[in-house]
């Protein structure tokens, strides 16, 4: 797959149909995959690469990237799609100026996972049919590719890849998920319980931004917790209270925007399951407004800006604490 | 730094006996900003309202705080206040403590203590007010009447003589209403066709009047004075400018077995047809439902006949839109479906009739030419038995409706009347809950119906209706003789309960006019303000608002005319300026309170902003038509990065609000 994303890149260049290609390189380490623009096609063939670890969506870089001069080439993983539709139902990204390439996915794996199976110092790891063959400074081992897949993998939602302009790889399907188990799990909690496990996770959060700067929904021109003259700004969390409203006034105002992609919680250095705040909000408004995914199809009317005679009346006296 | 004014109503007892004034004036006066405070008997009083401006005044204030009754009263009245004492009206916050406060609490502790947190709340507010200055919005001086029945001919009649162009859309393809169908009316008993179709008549020749029917509203977009609406002309498949009305195609039309909706499926038309004689316009109209030709190409009878050649097998919808200063619903109501009354047998045997369907057998222009036969057998009935309050006045409204119909007893009393009028030889029974007769010469009437004609008056229900060997037998109750009864009966008319027209729920989503929750449109104030919607420039005209008789349709018609005069005789309305105002430097164009903007006020266009580095940034901003705007703030919670606000309310002055009620 490296090779054919790697071709595909340098002959778009090659060929003038784009002047940028926006895909992955390495970081520090093999693992540590950023995004990168290339501008030429020997940058593409020495540093591009696309590998088990190349798990950030780069549908948000679009935005900023679109707006330039000339048509960039991007590679999209099928969950970095709805990113991208829903960006453009949102009139953030200029369309034409995009040429999407769409690449199957297997799942990504995550060097935490590696960690876990006891796996150290991890100098290259090469695919094999469902199998990756991992080399460390000790050893050589062989492990299933399931075993390494990254958490948000696990529960992948759809291999479909929408609006793209090429695919390299079969189109897929949407797939039967059990996303909303852990958000179950947690509804089943008692209120002190929640709480309990919410102030357990958010204590952590440094405010370093990272899940805010990575979301491909929250991307305004102006972040209010940027704003001076919001009268919210801050860059450090003061207090618990502050810990936990900057979660979830960020997840109340991804609601029916997100997509469930899950870079928040993959890219926060905390292991916070951030995820899961948004996945609350997507399952209720699957509930009372009927299945929707944001992202999901360009015609769809998203529940949080359509209004409908028959909309129920959430409401926390009713459904609220224990049902009471 | 602002200098701001209290001033706290007593409104006589109605808030000084729950809030002591004076220690809410005392206490508000040590607000940071606040320079002057004070309680006085009645503010709006013009005393009170002198007072106001004679501390503006000497106290060169900046910003002023009533504590007083709901806005909803008196606000426009302390804004005229403040201007003229120099203020800009918007620098005046009212802090209601009457119907949020002193109306609702009976511990005086309590009350004057929430008073003052209200109080302190409109400070807040107060002191990030500016100053805002409304603009203007011409008027277009054309009405559009939504329904032709009696309410909206009348309404567009008055419109009409006062120098307005109007239309009447009406979705038959004649205007006249339910009152056509009606034989005789009540107290009079004059013709229904007498009064009402010399009416019809002069609606189409006014030239001031366009009768647009067969027609219905489609899109409503706009606001008061600035209505720009759709209609829907349904295609008739004749050309209503040629055909002259001569009624030759639906004699000679060979599909003839088509329910007549004119005489309620009690007899049959042809697949082209003018619905009655005096129709307006008489005009021909194909039913696409039952035509051969247009079903199946094989016909064209009527096409051959017409002299005018006025057929056209072709003719589609028609979309016309056209702009309006001020809306008219006039769509009136329908009798209940009577599936869940069958111990009535109502779908057991013909000769059970619902009352509309009795006009139509007593009316000359009737099924029977006015002759009072049996559905059934076409033999004159010798026992009837009228049912009142069928559907109307149900417990818990499951079945039927909760309120009480209010024309029933009236009509029943007429139909009573009127057959023992014409039929000396009959039997006529009338079941009742209660006789509501309030009206001018209403219980004339009904007593002459019960001592001159000798109408069997029965307080009691019919329990049942049997249809068995030709006869209906009725079992009921005497309540007041305390025995059963059970009757043989001839024909059994049931008075059913009226409901609003099915078009007039998704009309009212299209004018965001509310409605009650029997459909119902409702209007802006029960009492004072009876013909008109909440919603600014929609009027409401006849039984759409509730239940009325001919003469109180006709009344309110006449009301509903008078107020639409009034606004289009004025070249513009002052707009409100509490509109929403983007802030393009944090807007992302990403169209949310375009999506979630009732008004469709929000559009979106691109502008050049300076980027990093001298260069030069186009972006997709929202932009708002101040003219267009209601300043609803729908917009504004919609708005993912904040760039959306309210004059007036902006986030800043509703947070401060709430920081000071919780300090």
């Amino acid at each position: 797959m490296q090779s054919r994303v790697i071709e595909k890149a340098a002959s778009l260049l090659e060929s003038g149909a784009c002047t940028r290609v926006l895909g992955w390189k390495a970081g520090a380490f093999f693992y540590d995959v950023t995004p990168a623009v290339f501008t030429c096609a020997q940058e593409v063939r020495e540093q591009m690469v696309f590998n088990p670890f190349c798990g950030a969506n780069l549908s948000k870089y679009l935005i900023a990237e679109s707006r330039k001069e000339g048509r960039i080439a991007v590679f999209l993983k099928p969950c970095d799609t709805f990113s991208f539709v829903q960006l453009q139902k949102e009139h953030r990204i200029a369309r034409d100026k995009v040429w999407a390439v769409g690449v199957q996915c297997r799942g990504m794996c995550d060097i935490d996972s590696l960690k876990e199976l006891g796996l150290k110092g991890v100098t290259a790891v090469e695919e094999a049919e469902d199998d990756l063959r991992v080399t460390t400074l000790y050893q050589e081992k062989t492990i299933s590719r399931k075993e390494a897949l990254s958490p948000r993998c696990h529960t992948c939602k759809s291999r479909k890849l929408l609006d793209c302009d090429e695919l390299i790889g079969d189109q897929g399907q949407d797939l039967p998920s059990s996303r909303f188990a852990q958000v179950e799990a947690l509804e089943a909690m008692t209120p002190e319980e929640r709480f309990a496990f919410w102030r357990g996770e958010l204590s952590k959060c440094i405010r370093c931004n990272a899940c805010r700067n990575v979301c491909p929904a929250c991307s305004c021109e102006k972040c209010v917790f940027d704003n001076p003259n919001s009268g919210v700004q801050n860059k450090a969390a003061a207090s618990s209270f502050e810990e936990n409203l900057f979660h979830i006034i960020r997840a109340f105002h991804v609601a029916g925007r997100c997509t469930d992609c899950g870079e928040c919680t993959r890219v926060c250095p905390q292991h916070i399951p951030l995820h899961l705040l948004n996945r609350k909000f997507i399952k209720d408004m699957n509930e009372f407004y009927g299945p929707y995914q944001a992202g999901g199809d360009f015609d769809a009317k998203p529940p949080m800006l359509a209004f409908t005679l028959d909309d129920p009346e959430a409401s926390i006296i009713t459904n609220g604490r224990d049902g009471q | 730094m602002q200098r701001i004014g209290v001033f706290v109503c007593w409104c006589g007892s109605n808030i000084a006996a729950t809030v002591d004034v004076e220690t809410v004036a005392q206490t508000l006066a040590k607000e940071p900003g606040v320079v002057f405070s004070t309680d006085y008997q009645y503010m709006c009083s013009q005393a009170g309202q002198e007072l106001i401006q004679e501390a503006i005044r000497e106290h060169r204030l900046t910003g002023v705080v009533i504590c007083s009754c709901s806005p909803r009263m008196h606000e426009a009245t302390f804004r005229k206040t403040v201007e003229k004492a120099g203020l800009n009206p918007y620098l005046l916050e009212i802090a209601n403590i009457r119907e949020q406060c002193s109306w609702i609490h009976k511990d005086k502790l309590t009350a004057t203590q929430k008073a003052v947190i209200l109080g302190r709340a409109a400070i807040a507010k107060v002191q990030l007010n500016a100053p805002l200055t409304a603009g203007k919005s011409p008027v277009t001086k054309r009405a559009l009447v939504i329904g032709g029945g009696i309410a909206g001919i009348q309404t567009a009649l008055d419109i009409a003589e006062a120098g307005f162009p109007v239309d009447i859309v009406e979705k038959k393809p004649t205007i006249g209403g339910k009152m056509t169908q009606i034989d005789k009316t009540f107290p009079t008993l004059d013709c229904a066709a007498c009064i009402l179709t010399p009416k019809m008549v002069d609606a189409s020749q006014n030239e001031n009047i366009d009768i647009i029917s067969y027609a219905q509203v489609e899109k409503v977009q706009g606001f008061v004075g600035n209505f720009s609406v759709t209609i829907r002309k349904k295609a008739r498949y004749v050309d209503e400018h040629k055909c002259t009305g001569c009624g030759l195609c639906t004699e000679k039309c060979p599909q003839k077995k088509v329910p007549n909706e004119f005489n309620l499926g009690l007899d049959n038309r042809r697949a082209i047809y003018i619905p009655f004689a005096q129709a307006v316009p008489k005009v021909a109209t194909i039913d696409p439902n039952y035509c051969a030709m247009l079903k199946s190409g094989k016909c064209g009878v009527c096409a051959k006949v017409c002299t005018a050649g006025a057929i056209d097998y072709k003719q589609q919808d028609q979309l016309i839109t056209r702009e309006y200063g001020a809306i008219v619903v006039a769509t009136g109501f329908e009798p209940i479906q009577l599936d869940k009354f069958d111990e009535f047998a109502y779908s057991q045997s013909p000769d059970v009739v619902t009352s509309l369907e009795f006009e139509r057998l007593m009316n000359a222009a009737g099924p029977t030419g006015g002759t009072l036969l049996r559905p059934s057998d076409g033999k004159h009935p010798h026992t009837l038995v009228f049912v009142q309050c069928v559907g109307s006045r149900c417990d818990g409204a499951e079945k039927g409706k909760s309120y009480c119909s209010k024309i029933c007893c009236m009509y029943t009393a007429k139909h009573a009347m009127l057959t023992r009028e014409k039929y000396p030889d009959t039997e006529v029974y009338v079941f009742y809950i209660d006789v509501r007769t309030p009206g001018k010469n209403f219980d004339e009437f009904y007593r002459r119906a019960v001592e001159e004609y000798g109408v069997h008056y029965i307080k009691g229900m019919v329990g049942k209706v049997t249809p068995q060997d030709g006869k209906l037998k009725v079992q009921a109750s005497d309540l007041l003789g305390g025995r059963q009864l059970r009757i043989d009966a001839d024909m059994v008319i049931l008075a059913a309960a009226i409901e609003p027209d099915k078009t007039a729920r998704p009309l009212a989503t299209m004018l965001t006019a509310s409605m009650d929750t029997n459909d119902f449109f409702t209007e802006a104030h029960p009492k004072l303000r009876p013909v008109e919607s909440p919603t600014a420039g929609i009027f409401l005209s006849g039984a759409c608002q509730g239940p009325k008789d001919i003469p109180e349709t006709v009344a309110q018609a006449s009301a509903a005319a008078a107020k639409v005069i009034g606004l289009l005789v004025k070249d513009s309305l002052t707009c409100n300026p509490c509109t929403a105002k983007p802030d393009e430097l944090m807007c992302n164009g990403c169209s949310s309170c375009e999506k979630v903007c009732p008004y469709g006020a929000i559009t979106y266009v691109d502008k050049s902003f300076r980027g990093p580095n001298r260069t030069t940034l186009i972006r997709r901003v929202a932009q708002v038509n101040p003219a267009v705007c209601q300043g609803c703030g729908a917009c504004t919670v919609a708005c993912p990065s904040g760039a959306m606000d309210l004059l007036g309310f902006s986030n800043q002055q509703i947070l401060a609000e709430v920081d000071a009620i919780c300090r």
